[in-house]
């Protein structure tokens, strides 16, 4: 199995657990020194001992947009299914799991104004006829058909995609998931692109005029979306966040999540600017306004 | 008899290679808390007027006027409340 060094942990903790389990290998494609991936590495490593290859659509910590429809036909040629992680990317741009020829990906409920403890996990559907139920309980069966000479219950599974949803479901987490993807069919998932594009833009252009700070990842509004990580000369991420919170300003502290990525930057941590549909260029504006008191410590 | 729960609404750990940790006070009662660690702590330096640099027992610390305050490399928890109950109580 192949994964970034990127990940979320997430897309690590899950996958180094099971090749215990299992005793598969799990390998790393590293990154390049701004965070984006590097391509050569990931495909070189890519063989036809391969089972999965896993990639974020989009990096939870610098934002930097990975091209996996590029890397699902490397994975494919080498008879790997590729898993995508999609929790930054489906709720920030339009996505379409066919035109990426994508086995799988899967995203929250929680990144997409929807309810937490919910998301979604895309199959293909071939592939998903093809395994079994990694869970049973009511529903996801058909038949259980006790047979009194050999003491023993035969079962056939039910159909997609029920064979994979054993037991009571989370009714209400689902509504409220749809309500969250109506809302922001509604709104148009191109718009939510653009304004977060926009958002983004305007903010870099403002924030790299600051001399304390220092933001990581890729800078180029083409290959990032509205996430925007740094750190400023003199003082912890957490100095910084608690800084912006004293002004109603929330930013994420630490590693989001993703130590190695932390590692290969080398940071001990860093603050996490991200936008959404809901800012806007005056909440922007507030924040660089605090930021420039910061630059003035 | 007043005890830390009375002023300290939570503690966090922080994620990072830092491991600070970072108490919440209550929102009703940080006002109160602040002024007493300023009387017992030694204020090394005043930050824009919302950080406060301290010191007590050797350890420093930060104090934001929001009501968070920012104690770095603390052992365990006992340490902590240790600290917090020289200052509150």
């Amino acid at each position: 199995m192949l994964v970034s060094i990127m990940e979320h942990h997430s897309d690590i903790v899950p996958w180094e657990i099971i090749s215990k389990i299992k005793g598969f290998k799990l390998k790393y494609s590293n990154v390049n020194d701004d965070g984006t991936l590097d391509y050569a590495d990931f495909e070189n490593k890519l063989c036809d001992k391969t089972k999965i290859a896993c990639l974020s659509h989009v990096s939870n910590v610098t934002g930097g947009i990975n091209d996996v429809k590029r890397i699902a036909k490397v994975a494919h040629d080498n008879g790997a299914l590729m898993l995508v992680d999609g929790a930054q990317s489906v709720p920030h741009m339009p996505v379409d799991v066919r035109d990426l020829d994508v086995d799988f990906l899967a995203f929250s409920g929680h990144k997409m104004l929807g309810p937490t403890g919910i998301g979604v996990l895309y199959g293909k559907k071939e592939i998903l006829e093809k395994m079994d139920p990694f869970q049973g309980g009511g529903e996801m069966i058909r038949e259980v058909a006790y047979n009194r000479d050999k003491e023993h219950c035969g079962m056939v599974w039910n159909e997609l995609p029920w064979k994979f949803e054993a037991g009571t479901p989370n009714i209400s987490g689902a509504i409220g998931l749809g309500a969250a993807v109506d809302y922001l069919e509604n709104i148009g998932m191109d718009k939510v692109l653009e304004h977060e594009k926009r958002l983004t833009k305007y903010t870099l252009e403002r924030m790299e005029e600051s001399s304390k700070v220092t933001i990581h990842g890729p800078r180029s509004i083409s290959e990032k979306l509205g996430i925007i990580p740094f750190t400023v000369e003199g003082l912890s991420s957490h100095d910084v966040a608690l800084f912006f919170d004293n002004y109603g300003i929330m930013l994420r502290s630490g590693y989001h999540c993703a130590q190695p990525l932390h590692q290969i930057f080398k940071l001990e941590s860093s603050a996490r600017l991200s936008f959404y549909v809901y800012n806007t260029e005056t909440e922007i504006d507030r924040f660089l306004e605090v930021l420039k008191e910061i630059d003035q410590l | 008899m007043a005890t830390i729960d009375d002023y300290v609404s939570r503690i966090e750990g922080t994620c990072g290679a830092e491991k600070d940790v970072i108490v919440i006070f209550k929102y009703e009662k940080k006002d109160e808390a602040i002024a007493k660690i300023l009387k017992r702590a030694t204020v090394k330096n005043k930050i824009a007027g919302i950080i406060l640099e301290l010191t007590f027992q050797g350890q420093s610390f930060r104090v934001y006027s929001s009501g968070k305050a920012i104690f770095r490399s603390i052992k365990n928890r006992e340490e902590l409340n240790s600290i917090l109950a020289g200052l509150l109580l």
